[in-house]
């Protein structure tokens, strides 16, 4: 057992513990955008972020992927974590701010405006939907490519991929639906669901404003009644 | 694409999920760029999942999905670079080759690349092609740049390799020059004489570079073929007094000084040259060939 003390609580947890599990266990709550239960943590939307050690050594970790150890002093809510986690919150909602995901976490925190500049990205790089292929549906169908800039997810080359069962793990965990409905480029559709449906808004244009349509995909249709 | 080719290249690295980079790295070194279908194979046979292999294909710069042309030049962006007016040299190689940075000439000649910083920073603006570093590029040297590279191929340039050299040629026999000054090749007079196989005759126009190995023909010939040289103005063929090192064909013999001579393999695209110091005496064949 490693003791440690979280917002001043003396805990005891299992070695292999992260800081997260451990406050989660003991009740401080910690909000959580990129971790899954049964996924491997990643720690890539830093949401998670808590403050440890003391004086000049304090420093912010993603708690998602810090094991803990013994004498640690954790620190879940303390002025420098809020400030963080709220401008976290704000890049985020600047890339993605039509996600219902990120509109909840930022309406829980009080964030009510953004101060960057605005943009209408439909992925914020999560890799949610990537550990999910891989480690859930040990499919490994999806991936990330590039870097920087040009970090994107998708299927190699951009085609339809072979090891893809249309299961729509990656769809049902998305914050973001990064993986909305790309019908009208039928090969590089991944749930291919609404293919089955044969809709009639194959040409139409209204599917750039649309997230998400996993189940039958009549979300035109019903837009146009 | 020789599946047996890449089949060869995983194996040497044991299969193994570890040395992938290294293995891409032999691919792109073997066709210029990375084959959808290598990638895949080398899916199969590591069993590293082709999502994985193709994050790290598209993650290095040193990758490429696309094919390269033959000759790759980059044009350093760095900041020293860049306040010497390093897009302006971009935007003239643009213009110059019709292409974007990225892109490959249509005849598949050179690729344009932009680099962050080459590391050679008090040289800027600087440009390398084929790993030669061109310092100091202004707007105006683009074109040789250009030309230089179409030329040059890999090999370094010829004036900075000593093993490259000019030579004055004359036929033995009848002891006049066979220089075309009227005629360059690389940046010297060509060396011009006849070539004849199957009673067919075409000129043939040879760089005066010893071992360059620039060659121009009259009328394609079928290569591996032997053929015959002759003299333009005595028309008589020319001397053989060694075997080819290469392919052991016997080999055309033409004067330098007047008294060593060059020997050029007359195995139609054979490389197989020697350049003969000793003093020949036309009567007595000497085999003592010095290779270079």
């Amino acid at each position: 057992m490693i003791n440690l003390t979280i917002n001043g609580l003396p805990v005891s947890v299992e070695k292999g513990t992260t800081i997260l599990d451990a406050a989660k266990f003991y009740g401080f709550p910690i909000p959580t955008l990129c971790h899954k239960e049964g996924l491997s943590p990643y720690g890539a939307c830093r949401l998670c972020v808590v403050e440890i050690g003391e004086g000049s050594a304090a420093k912010l970790v993603s708690s998602c992927t810090y094991p803990v150890e013994d004498g640690l002093k954790v620190r879940t809510a303390s002025e420098r974590v809020l400030k963080a986690r709220r401008i976290i919150i704000e890049l985020l909602l600047a890339s993605c701010p039509q996600s219902k995901t990120i509109q909840d976490i930022a309406s829980r925190h009080n964030v009510r405006q953004q101060r960057f500049r605005q943009e209408y990205e439909d992925c914020i790089l999560c890799g949610l939907c990537v550990r999910m292929c891989k480690e859930q549906m040990m499919a490994g169908a999806i991936g990330f490519r590039g870097r920087g800039q040009n970090r994107s997810i998708g299927t190699p080359f951009d085609i339809k991929s072979e090891v893809c069962r249309l299961c729509g793990g990656c769809i049902e965990v998305c914050p973001a639906c990064q993986t909305r409905c790309t019908y009208t480029e039928p090969g590089k559709a991944i749930c291919g669901g609404c293919a089955n449906l044969a809709p009639p808004c194959i040409e139409k244009e209204q599917f750039h404003d649309m997230m998400c349509y996993m189940s039958p995909c009549v979300a035109c249709e019903i837009k146009k009644a | 694409m020789d599946t047996k080719n890449i089949l060869d290249i995983i194996k040497k690295h044991n299969k193994n999920k570890v040395s992938l980079i290294s293995i891409l790295e032999e691919i792109q070194g073997a066709y210029t760029y990375l084959p959808e279908k290598a990638l895949r194979l080398l899916a199969k046979e590591t069993g590293c999942s082709l999502t994985d292999i193709y994050g790290v294909a598209t993650f290095y710069k040193t990758f490429s999905l696309k094919p390269k042309g033959k000759h790759c030049v980059s044009v350093c962006l760095g900041t020293a670079c860049h306040v010497r007016g390093a897009q302006n040299i971009v935007e003239e190689f643009k213009r110059e080759l019709s292409i974007s940075p990225g892109e490959t000439t249509p005849d598949n000649e050179i690729t344009l690349e932009t680099v962050n910083c080459l590391g050679a920073c008090a040289l800027g603006p600087t440009v390398v092609s084929d790993g030669q570093y061109f310092p100091h590029v202004s707007k105006s040297s683009v074109k040789e740049i250009i030309t230089r590279t179409k030329g040059g191929g890999r090999s370094i340039a010829a004036e900075a390799d000593i093993r490259i050299f000019p030579l004055q040629v004359s036929c033995p026999l009848c002891g006049k020059s066979l220089m075309d000054h009227d005629y360059i090749i690389n940046g010297h007079p060509s060396v011009k004489f006849n070539v004849s196989m199957n009673g067919k005759k075409v000129w043939l126009r040879m760089s005066c570079l010893y071992g360059k190995h620039t060659v121009e023909l009259e009328n394609q010939l079928p290569p591996n073929e032997l053929s015959r040289f002759h003299c333009p103005h005595c028309h008589n063929e020319f001397p053989s007094f060694s075997t080819c090192p290469e392919c052991g064909a016997s080999m055309a013999a033409l004067f330098v000084r007047e008294k060593c001579s060059w020997e050029v393999c007359m195995r139609q695209g054979c490389q197989g040259h020697i350049l003969n110091l000793d003093q020949i005496n036309l009567h007595k064949k000497s085999d003592k060939g010095k290779n270079k």
